[in-house]
């Protein structure tokens, strides 16, 4: 039943390397979106003008397009510069690197999702109750650890709904890296479609796998709303 | 660098094709929006339907167009049509054959999804006092739903409304997947000409970043007209 014509372990394969591909980019953009609330949030003035733009370009591109700049554009660009560092080095580094489409697709993912990230942990900081801390530099904590003990910790809780929505989102963004050639659960079904003439025998189990991403996932930000709000009473 | 960019932005030919791939993007979109938006409005009331038969049919569809990939959705409509039987023969084949009438049945009904979601939100906050005065008037429930409950439900979709309309445009270029020459498809065959994937693509993310921000001046004027009442003082 799960053979589907001989195709069925390959789909398999590619069902894995979408979640690998998901939880690297949301890695990603975890990071890039901390950074750019951080920036937005910021009093310097230059750091606040980067986090705009970034977010400001970002979201008004659509995604697509972001993926086939970086992945026709992006060998280009790292050619370049291994041989700006060749020719610098009279030739004593020399390095082929090549960018394939699984880096593309978690670089481009993880900055698209991290500008919507941005704004998600914005909205977070910033109910982070003020007392707190001053709290924290009261007991002469230095920014780093009123960071990491003080703001983190409270951010989360209200950031999860925001991170849920983002990571469901995200995940259906990954579908998009087929287009790019990456052999994902998308594509490989695509490809048995077309050989077969079956679409819906192959592409109908993949959408279901997708809506079983997302109940999982929703079971999984369940648990982690609970972990983070321990303490506070729900109204 | 430089030169490249002077041979293909001087050339009239990639004028041309970025004008007719902006013209089909905008069809697609519009007609999808429009069409979506006309579905969306009775499934919305619909889904606010305390009878389980008639709610839960329309969650279903809504969850599984939310919950799956707009591209699914367009590959399994486009490959999947060609498979009814005889519609080779049938004189719709000619409307089907183009990829542009799957695209846009696609569309219209992942859109429609999210739209009835959207107008579901807007139709549950009617103030519970607006209904109660309304139905003190002895209005039907049909006259309540023109009158009262649709109208301002309208209003308070539009922010939600115009990220969707975003949404769209931006998802509107998986078509370019499926044969259709829109706005990057156009760019897709720009750098398949000269090879300058910089140049091309950078150029549609300008033309799509201004689309961005024309329709979110827009929306910010329309909400400032209609939602007026509402906006924090």
């Amino acid at each position: 039943m799960f053979d589907f014509d001989g195709y069925g372990p390959s789909i398999f394969g590619g069902a894995i390397l979408t979640i690998e591909l998901a939880v690297l980019s949301l890695a990603l953009a975890f990071i890039l979106g901390l950074l750019g609330a951080l920036g937005k949030m910021s009093r310097n003035k230059l750091a606040k003008g980067v986090a705009t733009t970034y977010t400001t370009i970002i979201r008004g591109v659509p995604d697509l397009v972001w993926m086939m700049l970086l992945f026709y554009g992006g060998q280009i660009l790292v050619n370049y510069f291994f041989e700006w560092l060749y020719d610098a080095t009279d030739g004593g580094i020399d390095i082929f690197f090549s960018f394939n489409e699984f880096l593309s697709g978690v670089l481009t993912i993880g900055f698209i999702f991290g500008a919507y990230m941005t704004e998600t942990f914005r909205g977070a900081f910033m109910s982070v109750d003020n007392g707190q801390i001053e709290a924290g530099k009261a007991y002469g904590m230095s920014s780093l650890q009123i960071f990491k003990r003080i703001m983190f910790p409270q951010m989360m809780r209200h950031a999860i709904p925001g991170i849920a929505n983002n990571w469901q989102v995200l995940l259906k963004t990954t579908a998009l890296v087929s287009i790019i050639g990456l052999a994902d659960m998308v594509r490989l079904a695509t490809e048995a479609a077309k050989t077969t003439g079956q679409p819906f025998k192959f592409l109908l189990p993949v959408a279901l796998v997708y809506l079983l991403f997302a109940a999982l996932s929703d079971v999984v930000f369940r648990k982690l709303d609970v972990r983070y709000s321990a303490g506070v009473v729900k109204g | 660098m430089l030169e490249s960019i002077i041979e293909i932005f001087t050339n009239p030919w990639t004028w041309a094709h970025y004008w007719d791939g902006l013209v089909k993007t905008v069809q697609l979109v519009f007609i999808s929006l429009l069409v979506g938006g006309m579905l969306a409005v009775p499934l919305a009331i619909m889904r606010t339907s305390r009878n389980r038969f008639i709610n839960w049919p329309v969650w279903a569809f809504t969850y599984l167009f939310r919950g799956t990939p707009l591209i699914i959705q367009l590959y399994l409509i486009y490959y999947g049509v060609t498979l009814i039987e005889g519609i080779q023969e049938s004189i719709w084949w000619e409307l089907f054959k183009r990829a542009f009438y799957p695209c846009l049945i696609a569309f219209a009904l992942n859109t429609a999804a999210y739209t009835t979601e959207i107008f579901r939100g807007a139709i549950e906050a009617t103030p519970r006092g607006e209904i109660e005065a309304a139905k003190a008037y002895g209005m039907s429930w049909a006259k309540r739903m023109r009158r009262i409950i649709l109208p301002s439900a309208f209003r308070r979709a539009i922010p939600a409304y115009s990220n969707e309309i975003i949404f769209m445009l931006h998802a509107s270029a998986i078509a370019s997947t499926v044969t259709i020459i829109d706005l990057l498809g156009a760019a897709r065959d720009v750098y398949a000409r000269y090879y300058a994937p910089f140049e091309a693509f950078i150029s549609i993310g300008l033309i799509y970043l201004c689309l961005t921000f024309g329709i979110l001046a827009i929306f910010k004027q329309l909400e400032k007209r209609l939602l007026g009442h509402l906006q924090p003082r």
